[in-house]
């Protein structure tokens, strides 16, 4: 089951926790892989782990005409772009009533702006091929909200609803496009969490811990593969449970 | 007929599934050939490949119909 022999995934934010466990579950089926990411040196080191069929794509998210070079040079680098794993985020938590202006757009860039824009490249391509598939990593945040952190909810849930309107106007050309809403998963960026911090959050979560990337990876390799050509449209949520949506 | 108006008849019909007689001068792409928005994003996309020409997106809003097209095409190319 999930074999990807023969497909080619652009992964972006490979060089994070999750993005290499993503890239690694998709290699794993056989697929060939695309790592992108602003770090180059984590990006070569995950390309020198894997082997054959990576390809290390370095990228800046908030550079537009890198952005959009992008897919093209996945496409060459690989031969085609089958699956487009928009993985890459970050975060600049503020109080809502201190977000600068400033904190707010770098996040909605990355997140969302860039996120539409490589979906954008990947779609013609793709529509010719009658086959392709869209994972946009969302977050249980952009469902649920989290004080402190109104930019990076607001664009995640803005991925939610662009993926699910790309979703409805390429269903009938056998594109999928589905999110995948992670809780919290022990990566560099829930580090930076205090232990009391973590505590607290544990408590949300039924499962009473955080999740692994692996599990993240699992959830994308399934919206991936072949089997899952009849889900579009979909927010996969892995959470432990913390909000069952 | 032109050589033009052969090969964009001949993708219009293989893309559409419509019979050839049907695929005339005024035939609309939507309103009377079936298509919908997205399968005319992709005509202009078979168009662009058969012909080696670029069709901006403004352009690619005012071909409504068979004759458009090939009007279209014969300018570009």
């Amino acid at each position: 089951m999930f074999d990807l022999t023969g497909k080619c995934a652009l992964i972006t934010g490979a060089s994070g926790g999750i993005g290499g466990s993503i890239a690694k579950a998709l290699h794993g089926a056989g697929a060939t892989v695309g790592l992108s990411g602003t770090r180059v040196e984590p990006l070569e080191a995950l390309a020198a782990e894997l082997g054959e069929r990576a390809h290390v794509l370095p990228c800046n998210l908030s550079d537009k005409d890198a952005l959009e070079a992008l897919p093209k040079q996945a496409a060459e680098a690989m031969g085609a772009v089958d699956i487009l794993v928009n993985n890459a985020g970050i975060t600049r938590d503020q109080l809502f009533m201190r977000m600068s202006d400033d904190e707010w757009q770098s996040v909605i860039d990355v997140n969302l702006t860039a996120t539409m824009r490589l979906c954008r490249g990947v779609m013609r391509p793709m529509m010719k091929a009658r086959w392709g598939r869209i994972i946009n990593i969302s977050s249980v945040v952009g469902a649920i909200g989290n004080p402190g952190q109104a930019n990076y909810a607001a664009s995640k849930a803005g991925v939610v609803g662009m993926t699910k309107s790309i979703a409805y106007e390429v269903a009938s050309r056998g594109i999928t496009s589905n999110a995948v809403a992670p809780g919290f998963i022990a990566t560099a960026m829930t580090e930076k969490l205090t232990e009391e911090q973590k505590t607290a959050i544990n408590v949300k979560i039924p499962a009473a811990r955080m999740g692994l990337p692996e599990e993240i990876a699992a959830a994308v390799l399934y919206l991936a593969s072949p089997e899952a050509g009849y889900v579009t449209g979909t927010v996969l949520h892995v959470n432990g449970g913390m909000a069952m949506v | 007929m032109s050589d033009i108006a052969d090969r964009v008849k001949k993708i219009v019909v293989e893309h559409l599934g419509v019979e050839e007689d049907k695929v005339t001068e005024n035939a609309s792409f939507i309103d009377d050939l079936g298509a919908d928005s997205l399968d005319t994003v992709e005509l202009v996309m078979a168009f662009e490949e058969e012909f080696g020409i670029e069709i901006p997106d403004d352009a690619a809003e005012t071909i409504q119909t068979f004759g458009d097209a090939v009007k279209f095409i014969t300018q570009a190319s």
